[in-house]
């Protein structure tokens, strides 16, 4: 008999099983590191592949020294672009969660408001938005509407489904304590539909971004924005194009932070108990 | 008061009434009888064990007795000052919240009467303690094994000191091993408080074990077909489940079940 181990205790297989745990440890870092430089090489050699390609698209250090030199002016966008991205997403929670409680509690108000929600939701955001923008004077208001339609429904949605699959016998157990409608909400609902909200949350997020990228876009170079999807276009205007890779790439690490930062929420919050959280070994 | 207090229990015959149902039928939709003219009389430190095939209407009992639905026809009467008063409840499932640890869980009937975690705190400790769970204060319900959740779920049924726990089919989807340790502690914790128990089952043994009083239903419509009493004396212990008049018991009762199933005999087949 071959034992390639010398510890009895720990068979070929849990050898094979623990490398792999190893190497993968190593490999969620490594690999899409190794992903991203590769792209930023590639990107590099491409632009400089013939000299009229790096004009209109430009190599990764051009970027950079754009992005360094703009620095005031796009960190000004980003909050603006930041604001109503955060500002749709805290309306959308607080409406959306309210909404879902109401939907539970009242067929009545379901039957009455759900389809609104879904013909809000259907409609693409662009479609709206020149609409909204015919009535909305306010700058901030109307490209605010935009990002809290697209934002909103997977938050009522979420939070609907989970409020409304609370364990039936703990419902009967609270009854039977004679619990109020409020320790019901509170101690059993909410926490049972959190998992599902935050599941809304993670799209919500991502969406409220797109939808005040969107609105800027819709508003045009004659909005009065100057969110980053607004120093997109009036770079494209103005053949920056540098800049325009600038504010993109802006956008997209605000997009993955947001999409980290619920993830986190996510995980801190059901870490201790539920199974989308926990660690299995496989 | 951190202790469980203690009720004695006096012999068969000589119980207070604590409730009883006259005539209760309950008809669903209008068309499913789930029971059908049920008397039953409930007393003071009985330990009463509901047994029937599924379908008989033994957790509709138990329902209409926690006040969770109303019956068709016929009343539910309670003796002494609370109408329903304090009960405990334990069902087939732990019906554990889990996002709760095991000791806010426990806690969840206190909680509901709005009584703070550090004024119950000893009680909680208390109740863990009398189910052996003392080192799982603060666990949370996923660490936990079936057998295990299912003591919690009897802790939070008992640590109010309730006078009625009722129970449905608790430990029917449980291995048979951590089932005998369960009726074990069951009894010892039922004697050591005094209480009521209303125990739905539909293993004879189980309720041989457990009741000094078996009610015998069958189904279609769910109705009582018989009554019979346990006088085997408590603690009862292994001593008992391998004795002759254990087995006595079961026989009877086994009977009794045969007899209801085979009221019906065509429905079954
Ligand atoms: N909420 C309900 N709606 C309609 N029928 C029900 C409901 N609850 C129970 N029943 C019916 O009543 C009968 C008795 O059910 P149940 O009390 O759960 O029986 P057991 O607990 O003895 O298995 C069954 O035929 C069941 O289908
Ligand atoms: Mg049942």
């Amino acid at each position: 008999m071959l034992m390639t181990t010398s510890d009895p205790t720990f068979d070929a297989d849990e050898a094979r099983r623990a490398r792999n745990r190893r190497i993968e440890a190593v490999a969620r870092w490594a690999v899409p590191l190794a992903v991203v430089i590769a792209t930023v090489f590639i990107w590099h050699w491409w632009s400089n592949s013939t000299p009229q390609r790096g004009m209109i698209f430009p190599e990764p250090l051009k970027v950079w020294h754009r992005f360094i030199k703009d620095n005031a002016m796009l960190f000004g966008s980003l909050m603006v672009t930041l604001r109503i991205t955060f500002l749709a997403l805290a309306i959308a929670i607080i409406g959306g969660v309210a909404l879902a409680i109401l939907f539970t509690q009242s067929r009545l108000a379901e039957l009455i408001f759900f389809p609104y929600a879904v013909i809000l939701q259907v409609t693409p955001i662009v479609s709206i938005a020149p609409l909204i923008f015919i009535y909305v004077q306010d700058p901030l208001a109307r490209v605010l509407i935009c990002a809290w339609i697209v934002a909103f429904f997977p938050i009522l949605s979420n939070t609907t489904l989970g409020l409304k699959s609370t364990d039936s016998n703990l419902r009967d157990l609270y009854d039977i304590y004679g619990a109020t409608w409020w320790q019901k909400l509170l101690f059993l609902k909410l926490p049972s539909a959190s998992p599902y909200f935050l599941g809304g949350l993670q799209i919500a997020g991502g969406l409220a971004l797109i939808g005040a990228i969107v609105a800027e876009y819709v508003a045009g170079i004659s909005g009065s924005g100057s969110g980053l999807a607004f120093r997109i276009l009036e770079a494209s205007y103005r053949l920056n194009y540098p800049r325009m890779f600038a504010a993109l790439l802006m956008i997209a690490s605000v997009g993955v932070i947001i999409f980290a930062a619920t993830s986190f929420l996510s995980w801190f919050f059901l870490r201790k108990w539920h199974e989308s959280a926990l660690r299995r070994e496989t | 008061m951190t202790e469980l207090s203690k009720r004695p229990i006096p012999p068969l015959g000589q119980r207070p009434r604590l409730l009883e149902m006259s005539d209760i039928s309950k008809v669903f939709n209008g068309t499913v009888t789930a029971l059908n003219g049920m008397n039953l009389t409930l007393n003071e430190g009985d330990f009463l064990s509901l047994l029937g095939p599924s379908g008989c209407g033994k957790s509709t009992a138990l329902r209409l007795i926690a006040g969770l639905m109303r019956p068709t026809t016929g009343r539910i009467t309670w003796n002494g000052k609370h109408d329903r008063g304090d009960i405990g409840v334990v069902f087939q499932e732990p019906t554990l919240m889990p996002w709760a640890t095991v000791a806010k869980n426990v806690w969840l009937p206190f909680r509901l009467r709005g009584q703070s975690f550090a004024s119950v705190q000893e009680r909680i400790a208390n109740a863990l303690k009398l189910v052996g769970l003392e080192k799982f204060h603060d666990a949370y319900p996923r660490e936990l094994s079936g057998g295990m959740k299912m003591r919690v779920s009897i802790a939070r049924a008992f640590v109010t000191n309730p006078r009625l726990i009722l129970m449905d089919e608790p430990f029917a989807a449980l291995d048979e091993i951590t089932r005998q340790k369960l009726n074990d502690d069951l009894l010892a914790l039922q004697s050591k408080i005094g209480c009521t128990v209303i125990f739905v089952t539909h293993s004879v043994f189980e309720s041989v074990f457990l009741s000094d009083r078996i009610v015998v239903m069958a189904a279609r419509p769910g109705r009582v077909v018989q009554e019979l009493t346990v006088d085997a004396p408590y603690p009862r212990d292994i001593a008992f489940r391998t004795s002759a008049d254990y087995a006595a018991h079961t026989q009877v009762v086994s009977e009794a079940l045969r007899r209801a199933i085979g009221d019906h005999a065509d429905d079954h087949l």
